[in-house]
C-alpha cells in the first residue's frame, strides 16, 4: 500500500485521528473548507474505516501548530491527498483498537464484531468501547503503510446519501464566518486603495478624518491606507472620507489596449508541453502533415473573469495581547493555505514566524486565489497600529471587484488535420496567457501579498516563471484525451499584461477545454459526422466514453423535436487528463434578438469511488452553474484608469430566472481511487454551450463570453 | 447622539446609535444577529435581506432610523438550528447550500414569497429570488428547496 503524501510533513497518528474519553472522534485535515463539504466526505471516510456513527466525528480543519501541514487546499487534491491519508490513519486506528480489545475481551482479533465503537467478541460476549479502551490517550506511532483499508465491497456509509454536517447552522445564520467574529474590544478597520496599481500618492491630509467620531487610528504606510475604528460604520465612514482627501498621481496608468493582440505580441516564454509537462527544449514548429485532405485552423478568446465571492474578503488580527499568553501576532483567516500564508506574513512584517498563529475560519465560497491571503496582511497592519486590540478588517465590494488576482485572459490558437476518412491525423493547440499560480509558495512570493507593493518600502512582485508541473496553469487540459496519431502542444507564458492574476477554479482548463471541444464540432462538421460520434471514434477511454455515451442517453441526444432557435450541444473532458471525467449537453434556445436562454443541462460525471453522492452533484452542478455565468456574461472589463468593473451591475453574474434544469448522472467506481470533481464541469460547459449556439443558429461563437452584443455581431459578420 | 427604538423579531429595543447608521450593522453588530450577511453594500446581492412588515428588503444601506416602529424579522427571528422553519428544513432536506454566505437572504426571500403566495409556481419562484445572487452556483437545489417548502407547507 502506498501511503498519502500528506504523511511526508506530518507522519504522526494522533495528529490526524483522536479518540476522547466521552465516545467523540477528532479527526484533523490541513484542508479547508469552503463550501465543498470536504467535512462531511472526511467524517465518512474515518467513521467507515472506524465503524463508528458519523456523528461522533468533529472533522477539524487548518490551523498552524494543530493540524497537518497540508499546503493549500486547491486544485481539488483534497480528496486523493488528505481523504486518502484519514483513510488510511482511520485504518491504522481500528487495527490498534482491534488488537487492544482482542486482549482486553481474551478473544482472537478475527472474531471481533464493531457496532459503532462498541467491540463484541461473539453475538453475547463481553464487550468494550473505544474509549474505553482509549479514550483521552494517544496512539504514539506513525502511521504504518501495513494496514490495509476495509474492502470497497464490505462498505456500509461510502456511497450512500449521508446527513451533511453543519447544515442546520448553515440554513439559520449560525455559522460564524470570519466576518461574524466579535471578540471583546474589537475594533474594526477599512483599506482605502490608490485608484489604480500604479498609482502614487501624492498628498494626503488626514486631519480631518483623525477628528471623526470612533476613529481610533488611521493608517498611512507608502499608499498603503487604512481605517481603524471603534465601530464598523464609522470605519466605513472614515475610509470613504479619507478617499476623498487622497491626492494621486495617475500619470502611469493600465496598458488598456486590445488584451488579446497584447498576447500575441508582448514578450514571452514558450514552452512545448508533452504529455501534460512542459519541456524546456524548444519545440518544433506547427506544420500540417502532407497529404492531410483538410487543415482547419481556429482561434478562441477568453477575457479577464474574476472569482467574485459573495462576501469581501476579510480577516482578523490581533498583536500583542498583553492579558494572553498568545503574545505576536493572531490571525483569524479564510486563506486556503495556513502555513503559506504565516510564511509570508512572517517575511513582509518582519517577525519570526514561531510568534505567529493563523487559525482558518470559514470564509464565502472563494473558488481560487482570490483576496483572502491579502487581506490578511492588511489586517494585520491595522492592527499593530492598535497593539492589544483584535482588529476585523473587512474589503468592501469595490476592493473586491477592483484587487482580487483575476483568471488571466487567454488566447487558444488550434489547428487540426483530417484524412480522407475524417479522422484526425494532427493535432495542435497553442496558449497563450499569464500566470494561472501566483500562489505565495517560496519566500521569494511573499511579496505577491498586495499590500507589499504598498508599503513606504515595497517589495516588487516576482516576475512569473512559467508552471512546469503537470497539467499546471497555462496548459492544463492543453494536451487532449483524445487517441491523435499527432500532436503539438505549446505554452505560451507572456509578460508585461495589464491585470493582476492567479488561480480561479479550473486554472486554464476552462479556456483549453472550451477551445478544444469547440474545435471538435468544427472538425465533425468538416468530417460530415455527428458531434458524439465524431469523439467516440477518436476516444479508445473507457471511462471516457462511458460519460459521454450516459450523458448523450440522458440527454436523448439530437433526437427530440425542436423549436426555431433552438440547439443542442455536448462537450467532455477529464480534468488534468487524471482526475474526474465529465461529459455536458446543453439544450438552449437564441432569441430574435440575440440572447441565449439556457433550458437544459445534462451531466455526465465519473469521479472514481463515490464518497458522498449529493455533495458530488453539488460540486459537479455549482461548477457547471458558475461556467455558464463566465460563459455568457462574465468579464472584467478597465480602462486607463483602473478596474471598471467594480460591483454587480458593472460584473454582472447568472440569476435566478436564468439557470437551466440540470440533471447529472454519477457513474460509480468502487473499485477506482475517488477524485475530486470541483473543478471538472467548468471546461466542458462552456464548449458545450457554443456547439449549441452553433447547432442553433450557425453561428460559431470563439469569444467568450456570449453576450447578446457577440451574439449579433457573429450574425453581422457571418 | 438620538435613541432608537427598534423591533426585531418580536423584541423591542431601545439603542444609542447614529440614526444614518445602516440598519445591518446595528443588527449584526447591537444586536448580535449575524445571520444577516453584508456582500455588497450596494443592494445588488441580497445576502443582507430581512423581513420588513412581512417583505423581503435590503439591510444593507437603509440607515436604521427608517425603521422605526416597524416589524423586523432576520433569519433567527425565522428559525433556530433546533427549531428549524420548515423553509429552513426544505433547504436542509435539498442540501441546498454550499459555501451558505448567501443562504440566509435566500430564505428570508423566499419566506416573503410563500407568505404572499402559499403556492407560487417555478417562473415565480425564481421571479421572486432574481434579487439574491449566489456564486457557488447552488440555484438548482434552492429552487427544488422552496418549491418543496410550499409543498410541505401546504398540508
Amino acid at each position: 500500500m502506498t501511503l498519502s503524501p500528506s504523511f511526508a510533513k506530518t507522519p504522526e497518528l494522533d495528529s490526524w485521528l483522536q479518540i476522547h474519553a466521552d465516545g467523540r472522534i477528532t479527526v484533523s485535515t490541513g484542508k479547508v473548507e469552503l463550501g465543498q463539504k470536504l467535512k462531511t466526505a472526511f467524517a465518512v471516510i474515518a467513521a467507515e474505516e472506524l465503524d463508528v456513527d458519523p456523528g461522533r466525528i468533529t472533522v477539524r480543519t487548518a490551523e498552524t501548530g494543530g493540524s497537518p501541514n497540508e499546503g493549500y487546499t486547491s486544485g481539488s487534491n483534497s480528496m486523493e491527498d488528505s481523504g486518502t491519508a484519514i483513510r488510511q490513519a482511520a485504518a491504522e486506528a481500528r487495527k490498534i483498537l482491534l488488537d487492544l480489545a482482542s486482549e482486553h475481551l481474551g478473544a482472537a482479533p478475527e472474531t471481533l464484531a464493531v457496532t459503532d465503537g462498541e467491540v463484541r467478541a461473539g453475538r453475547s460476549g463481553p464487550r468494550v468501547t473505544y474509549w474505553e479502551l482509549m479514550g483521552g490517550k494517544r496512539f504514539d506511532r506513525k502511521v504504518s503503510a501495513e494496514t490495509a483499508p476495509k474492502r470497497p465491497d464490505l462498505y456500509r456509509l461510502i456511497g450512500n446519501p449521508v446527513p451533511a454536517e453543519g447544515f442546520e447552522a448553515l440554513v439559520s445564520g449560525a455559522v460564524d464566518f470570519v466576518h461574524d467574529l466579535a471578540l471583546p474590544q474589537m475594533a474594526h478597520a477599512r483599506v482605502v486603495r490608490p485608484p489604480n496599481y500604479h498609482a502614487r500618492l501624492l498628498d494626503l491630509d488626514d486631519t480631518a478624518v483623525r477628528a471623526l467620531p470612533g476613529v481610533l487610528q488611521v493608517i498611512r504606510d507608502g499608499r498603503f491606507l487604512a481605517v481603524v475604528c471603534a465601530r464598523e460604520e464609522q470605519a466605513v465612514w472614515a475610509a470613504s472620507r479619507l478617499s476623498g482627501l487622497a491626492v494621486w498621481d495617475q500619470s502611469k496608468g493600465l496598458a488598456s489596449g486590445d488584451i488579446f493582440e497584447q498576447l500575441k505580441s508582448n514578450p514571452r516564454r514558450s514552452l512545448p508541453v508533452v504529455e501534460g509537462v512542459p519541456q524546456e527544449a524548444p519545440g518544433s514548429p506547427s506544420t500540417a502533415p502532407a497529404g492531410a485532405a483538410a487543415t482547419l485552423s481556429a482561434t478562441y478568446l477568453r477575457p479577464y473573469t474574476m472569482h467574485g465571492s459573495m462576501a469581501p474578503s476579510a480577516a482578523m488580527a490581533r498583536y500583542d495581547d498583553p492579558g494572553n499568553d498568545d503574545r505576536g501576532l493572531k490571525i483569524w483567516t479564510h486563506s486556503q493555505g495556513v502555513y503559506p500564508l504565516r510564511k509570508a506574513l512572517a517575511s513582509v512584517l518582519e517577525i519570526p514566524e514561531d510568534t505567529i498563529h493563523v487559525v482558518h475560519v470559514p470564509g464565502a465560497g472563494c473558488y481560487g486565489h482570490n483576496g483572502a491571503d491579502d487581506v490578511a496582511l492588511d489586517a494585520a497592519l491595522a492592527a499593530r497600529a492598535v497593539p492589544g486590540r483584535p482588529v476585523l478588517l473587512k474589503w468592501e465590494r469595490g476592493d473586491e471587484h477592483g484587487w482580487e488576482p483575476y483568471g488571466p485572459a487567454m488566447v487558444m490558437d488550434l489547428q487540426a488535420s483530417l484524412d480522407d476518412g475524417g479522422r484526425v491525423i494532427f493535432w495542435s493547440h497553442e496558449t497563450y496567457s499569464d500566470t494561472h499560480t501566483a500562489r505565495l509558495v517560496t519566500p521569494d512570493d511573499t511579496s505577491r501579498l498586495l499590500a507589499a507593493g504598498h508599503l513606504g518600502k515595497p517589495l516588487a512582485a516576482p516576475k512569473p516563471k512559467p508552471n512546469m508541473g503537470f497539467h499546471g496553469g497555462i496548459h492544463r487540459n492543453a494536451d487532449p484525451l483524445y487517441d491523435f496519431p499527432e500532436c503539438r502542444v505549446v505554452k505560451h507564458l507572456v509578460e508585461d499584461l495589464p491585470l493582476r492574476t492567479s488561480a480561479l477554479r479550473s486554472l486554464g482548463a476552462y479556456g483549453n477545454v472550451f477551445a478544444a471541444e469547440s474545435f471538435m464540432d468544427e472538425l465533425a462538421l468538416a468530417s460530415g459526422g455527428d458531434p458524439l460520434a465524431f469523439r467516440l471514434e477518436h476516444l479508445t477511454d473507457a471511462r471516457g466514453r462511458a460519460v459521454l455515451e450516459a450523458a448523450a442517453a440522458t440527454a436523448d441526444w439530437r433526437s427530440a423535436p425542436r423549436a426555431d432557435g433552438q440547439g443542442q450541444g455536448l462537450a467532455f473532458a477529464r480534468y488534468k487528463n487524471i482526475k474526474c471525467f465529465a461529459a455536458v449537453v446543453i439544450d438552449l434556445q437564441v432569441d430574435d434578438y440575440g440572447a441565449i436562454h439556457l433550458q437544459r443541462a445534462v451531466i455526465a460525471a465519473d469521479a472514481g469511488q463515490i464518497v458522498d453522492p449529493e455533495g458530488l452533484k453539488s460540486q459537479l452542478e455549482g461548477g457547471l452553474i458558475q461556467s455558464a455565468s463566465w460563459t455568457l456574461k462574465e468579464q472584467v472589463t478597465y480602462d486607463g484608469g483602473g478596474i471598471l468593473s467594480r460591483d454587480w451591475d458593472s460584473y454582472p453574474i447568472l440569476t435566478f430566472p436564468e439557470v437551466p434544469k440540470i440533471e447529472t448522472v454519477l457513474i460509480d467506481r468502487p473499485d477506482q481511487p475517488f477524485l475530486g470533481a470541483g473543478e471538472a464541469t467548468q471546461g466542458p460547459t462552456a464548449a458545450a454551450i457554443a456547439n449549441a449556439v452553433f447547432d442553433a443558429v450557425g453561428l460559431r461563437l470563439r469569444r467568450l463570453p456570449f453576450t447578446q452584443d457577440r451574439v449579433r455581431e457573429a450574425a453581422g459578420q457571418g | 447622539m438620538a435613541g432608537i427604538n427598534l423591533k426585531v423579531n418580536g423584541r423591542d429595543h431601545r439603542l444609542e446609535v447614529d440614526p444614518k447608521t445602516p440598519l445591518i450593522y446595528v443588527l449584526r453588530n447591537d444586536l448580535g444577529l449575524k445571520g444577516t450577511k453584508s456582500g455588497c453594500g450596494l443592494e445588488q446581492c441580497g445576502a443582507c435581506m430581512v423581513l420588513v412588515d412581512g417583505k423581503a428588503v435590503y439591510s444593507c444601506s437603509t440607515p436604521v432610523g427608517t425603521f422605526e416602529n416597524r416589524q423586523i424579522t432576520t433569519i433567527e427571528g425565522i428559525g433556530t438550528p433546533s427549531d428549524l422553519h420548515p423553509i429552513q428544513r426544505a433547504f436542509v432536506t435539498e442540501r441546498a447550500a454550499q459555501c451558505g454566505y448567501c443562504i440566509p437572504g435566500m430564505i428570508v426571500a423566499a419566506k416573503a414569497l410563500l407568505d404572499a403566495d402559499p403556492n407560487p409556481s417555478e417562473a415565480a419562484v425564481r421571479q421572486a429570488l432574481s434579487g439574491n445572487l449566489c456564486r457557488c452556483g447552488t440555484y438548482a437545489q434552492i429552487l427544488k428547496a422552496v418549491l418543496r417548502a410550499a409543498r410541505e407547507m401546504g398540508r
